[in-house]
């Protein structure tokens, strides 16, 4: 299982991105293992504003459904376009092809309350 | 010698679709008597583009084909917990096909109507003595239907005391329908752990009740088999803080003539006819959910309601406070014909009976593999059991057991239901199985759990027998394929 | 007890292996205050002759169209059932199995659902149709919800020409979720009237309710009405309670409607006092994932051999539970099966020429009756194969008179239209013939007795 070591991570299993005050957001390789084969991928559109701990999305395997959430606020940028076809990019891919969204950063301090990897390591170490 | 499965002569059999050739056809109709008229040109179709034109050999075939891919009740042993796949008796069938019944219109005049009417009196007054409601309504298509019937009854009690409760408290172990139908009637969900008994506790029910709790959903016996010891308590607190307790009756089977759930406390229950009254399956319906309510509920009830009055029977649609109708007409009174039929045959004892040899059959099976399978509660099982595979070796797990279960030739227990248990097995035996149909199954079980360990490819590429292996759910649900396309489109 | 095979050694013998001594003793853990110390009240076992006397007595005091001339509709139709569909849905194989949730010993039944889906998307003209529903009522329901949920709309326009039991079920399904249900009423030539649905519709309008044909048997412009709705960005729910006209009218899809939605009982199903039918639901492709009921779908088994299986589960309650997107959790899959086997029987022709027939039917119907003094027919628009007559006699004794010559001549319309005392509904099928008819106007005319 990979935990790259320039990413943030939530909680909730999601991972981020930062450059400069844009942040790219995906799930994480532990996230796409415990689901399974992802079948659909429902994301929000350009524009549309994320919250900080609130869902803006869901990811489907064929006998689960599990929501996003932001790990930070702001407005959405891009919108990966390739995801609904191609849902299994989130388990081939979770950290490059399968990124989700990128969103532009309203208050850098929600970083803070992120992980790094080895935390986030750990963290995964401990539900398992 | 066992009744295992073999792999004899399978048909192949293609789309109706693909049976299609010009020219062929599979009706009669008199010839038009009247002049023929058309409509203006605008409104018509040319044709209803890709519908097959087929000789009646040709559906016949295609139709028989198919069902011998089925397994049905009729086939063999079918123990899907939850689903109490008892015996479907024909005479039901053959009652549910007299023309005076089934040729009956919905409306009829009452007086016309009278044989029609007089046994849905009779069948709704009987689910109320077994029940121990005050009244009941035939009128839910399903289980879930009936669960809406009846969580709107329970929001129209507090609507017309002025009562704004918000929350409907859900045990762990619910039936997804539970979820969803509080939601749809415009509550929130509150979840509350089982804990590791099993069983719902006073004290649980009694830290989550609080005056924005409009109802309980519980299922009694609940979804582990197990029965609910403390009900009348839970009722009691629920009713001192102001809410009503709603009782999914999937698993009446277990209480026919032993407890009534209308004299534990409960206020608002549901039926399963295609369960514990013996109604067909029918592939996934038709089903029919009756509701049974307690007294103060009974202004809510769904309308019409089939009334006596003195010798006559009739609709009652003069109904101010219902919570109005939940679909058209009166219910699906062709499942209704067939309840009524198994309660004339089986009678009061007949029916104590059931309960009793259903409760028997769990429990054999449960004394026959406890000690090979993994038992996560312990209190004593009613109706149905349910195992776990945390015993299993070698990476097999409960679906595998499931499809190599196929390959001896039964139908797989319900799997991974409830939630709370991992790697769920929820076996339902049904009263209508004898014990030497019990013990092949429990044979089989034993043999699949020595060839986890012994051999546990057999279980992982299980099913091998069936016409089909197992299918690429992930694909079909990456790229949906919900019909068929001629070639080219 | 002819239906469970425990003999009296059995028991002891699993009593003995479960170590308890009585039967009883497995119900140690219902409180003995909650048992029930008497036998249950009801009538004594019947063996399977009396059971079958008593049924048939019952039934011998019901009219039906055995009995009498009956021009019953309104919902539920008395058509032609040929012979093959019991004797097809009769194999056991199909009616004592359950939900397919086990794909590779459920094949009949999932291809037959797939076939169902398949002809239902035929008929509408649409892209994608659900295993089906309760019924057609009901069906209207969830896709009013369907479209509240894909329009994030809350206003919800139903014509008063629906079906009035529609529009109730509507009620009910609707009324603890916040949403806005007008009504619509009806122009004087029984369609919609689309002047007040252009005045209605507006940014809160989710969609736009109408019967094709609606319950008077007119043929609504669905055309018209899509192009208002979707002017607002509103869907059209085209619900359909007599679906043989689809052989005959253009597809609700082909006129603009998003979600079409009806009952299926005219499809080899006795009208059986109302019930079991079922509701058939279809919708655009776009919209699947906000569908109600189970789904059908192709796929491959590990041999690369074609199979079919439940799929997009997602949506619904066992999963998602409060965020389904219905609480349903069953089909009607036999009735399904019923609307498979018919429509394959019928075929391309049949399906057309059925639909002509009670067309033909219906107008000689119409042209007779509106010859008779004091007879009219109030709405001017097309009709399919049922329609409104007005009458300047009382309609009470004319039933009552009606009856006596074993004729039900349709349905008196106050009940549900106050203000249509002297309007009643007729409707004719194929099943009519031409005497039959002539009967049926005879005893209007004041003749016959």
């Amino acid at each position: 299982m990979e935990f790259p070591e320039d990413f943030l991570y939530t909680e909730e299993h999601e991972w981020v991105l930062v450059e400069d005050d844009i942040v790219t957001v995906g799930i994480t390789d532990f996230a796409q293992d415990a689901l399974g084969d992802i079948v659909f991928v429902e994301l929000p559109e350009v524009g549309y504003q994320v919250e900080a701990g609130k869902t803006f999305g869901v990811v489907e395997s064929v006998k689960a459904v599990s929501d996003i959430y932001s790990p930070v606020t702001g407005e959405v940028l891009e919108v990966n376009d390739e995801l609904p076809d191609t849902p299994e990019l989130v388990n081939t891919s979770p950290y490059e092809g399968a990124w989700m969204l990128k969103i532009k950063l309203d208050d850098p301090a929600e970083l803070d309350l992120l992980m790094d990897a080895d935390a986030y390591q750990s963290f995964v170490e401990e539900e398992e | 010698m066992n009744r295992i499965g073999t792999s004899g002569l399978q048909l192949n059999e293609k789309l109706i679709f693909e049976h299609s050739d010009s020219g062929r056809c599979g009706y009669s109709l008199p010839k038009l008597d009247v002049p023929a008229v058309s409509l203006p040109e605008q409104m018509i179709r040319t044709e209803v583009a890709g519908f097959p034109e087929v000789s009646e050999i040709d559906v016949v075939r295609h139709y028989t084909r198919l069902s011998t891919w089925n397994y049905g009740v009729d086939s063999g042993f079918y123990p899907l917990g939850s689903c109490t796949m008892k015996y479907n008796p024909k005479v039901n069938e053959a009652a549910a096909r007299i023309a005076g019944l089934a040729d009956c219109h919905p409306y009829t005049p009452g007086h016309l109507s009278q044989g029609a009417l007089e046994l849905m009196f009779h069948l709704q007054t009987a689910l109320a003595e077994i029940s121990g409601f005050a009244a009941v309504t035939l009128q839910p298509a399903a289980g879930a239907h009936g669960e809406l019937a009846g969580m709107l009854m329970v929001r129209a009690w507090h609507e017309a005391k002025g009562s704004r409760r918000s929350k409907v408290l859900i045990p762990d172990t619910a039936h997804g329908t539970n979820p969803a139908t509080a939601a749809l009637c415009g509550y929130d969900v509150v979840p509350i752990e089982s804990g590791g008994s099993g069983v719902l506790t006073a004290e649980t029910v009694a830290q989550f009740m609080n005056d924005d709790v409009a109802a309980l959903m519980v299922t009694n016996p609940n979804t582990l088999g197990l029965f609910e010891s403390d009900i009348k308590k839970i009722c009691e607190i629920v009713h001192a803080g102001g809410g009503l307790v709603y009782c999914d009756g999937a698993n009446l089977n277990a209480l026919m003539g032993i407890a009534r759930p209308g004299d534990m406390g409960i206020d608002v229950m549901h039926f399963n006819l295609h369960k514990t009254f013996s109604t067909p399956h029918g592939g996934g319906g038709p089903g029919s959910g009756p509701v049974g309510v307690a007294k103060k509920l009974i202004p809510y009830l769904p309308k019409p309601v089939v009334v006596q009055n003195k010798t006559e029977y009739k609709l009652d649609f003069d109904r101010p406070e219902s919570i109005g109708r939940l679909r058209s007409f009166y219910g699906n009174f062709g499942i209704m014909v067939r309840a009524w039929a198994y309660i004339l045959s089986m009678g009061s004892d007949g029916l104590k009976f059931a309960s009793q040899m259903a409760v028997l059959n769990a429990n054999y099976i449960r004394a026959r593999l406890a000690a090979v399978y993994h038992l996560p509660h312990q209190h004593r099982s009613l109706h149905e059991v349910v195992f776990s595979d945390a015993n299993l070796p070698n990476d097999c797990h409960t679906l595998d057991l499931a499809k190599r279960l196929i390959d001896y030739g039964y139908h797989p227990p319900t799997i991974y239901f409830p939630l709370v248990v991992k790697g769920a097995i929820m076996i339902e035996p049904t009263e209508t199985e004898s014990k030497e149909i019990l013990d092949e199954f429990c044979d089989a079980m034993l043999a699949i759990a020595k060839e986890a360990a012994e051999n546990p490819d057999l279980l992982h590429a299980a099913p091998t027998l069936t016409r089909v292996g197992r299918l690429d759910e992930t694909a079909a649900a990456r790229q949906p394929c919900l019909s068929w396309l001629p070639e080219g489109l | 007890m002819r239906y469970i095979p425990h003999t009296e050694d059995d028991i002891r013998q699993m009593l003995t292996r479960i170590g308890v001594d009585t039967v009883d003793a497995l119900f140690s853990e219902v409180p003995s205050d909650l048992r029930l110390n008497r036998d249950l009240d009801l009538p004594e076992a019947l063996a399977e002759t009396e059971l079958l006397r008593n049924f048939k007595a019952l039934a011998a005091v019901n009219a039906t169209a055995q009995t009498h001339l009956s021009f019953l509709g309104g919902g539920a139709y008395n058509h032609f059932i040929p012979a093959v569909v019991d004797q097809l849905i009769s194999r056991s194989e199909f009616y004592t199995a359950y939900t397919p949730y086990q794909p590779e010993i459920s094949q009949g039944t999932l291809q037959a659902i797939f076939e169902y889906q398949t002809l239902i998307c035929q008929l509408t003209g649409m892209e994608v149709s659900n295993a089906s529903m309760y019924d057609g009522a009901s069906a209207t329901a969830e896709a009013v919800l369907m479209a509240v949920r894909s329009t994030r709309r809350k206003q919800i326009l139903i014509a008063d020409s629906l079906h009035p039991e529609y529009r109730e079920t509507i009620a009910t399904y609707c009324r603890h979720l916040q949403i806005d249900l007008v009504a619509l009423s009806f122009a004087q030539n029984g369609q919609v009237d689309s002047d007040e649905l252009s005045a209605h519709l507006g940014q809160q309008t989710a969609a736009v309710v109408v019967g094709y044909p609606n319950f008077f048997g007119v043929v609504e412009d669905l055309a018209k009405l899509s192009t208002l709705a979707h002017d607002h960005g509103a869907l059209l729910v085209s619900a359909v309670a007599e679906p043989i006209s689809l052989g005959l009218l253009k597809s609700p899809g082909e006129l603009g409607a998003d979600i079409v939605v009806g009952e299926g009982q005219s499809f080899g199903m006795p009208v059986s006092f109302g019930g079991p039918g079922v509701g058939f639901f279809a919708a655009k492709q776009k919209a699947v994932r906000s569908m109600p009921g189970r789904l059908i779908g192709a796929t491959t088994d590990i041999h690369g051999k074609t199979g079919y299986v439940l799929t997009l589960a997602t949506r619904e309650q066992h999963i998602r539970r409060e965020k389904a997107t219905s609480n349903i959790c069953s089909n009607q899959g036999m009735c399904a099966l019923m609307a498979a086997i018919y429509l394959s029987l019928l075929g391309k022709k049949g399906i057309r020429e059925v639909a002509e027939q009670n067309l033909a039917k219906a107008a000689y119907a119409r042209a007779a009756i509106t010859a008779i003094p004091g007879f009219c027919l109030p709405f001017s628009a097309p009709v399919f194969n049922e329609f409104v007559v007005e009458t300047t006699k009382p309609l009470d004794s004319l039933f009552i008179r009606l009856e006596r010559l074993n004729i039900l001549g349709g349905i008196p319309l106050t009940r549900y239209y106050p203000g249509m005392e002297n309007r009643f509904l007729v409707c004719v099928t194929e099943q009519h013939r031409r005497e039959e008819i002539d009967v049926l106007v005879t005893a209007l005319k004041g003749g016959g007795a």
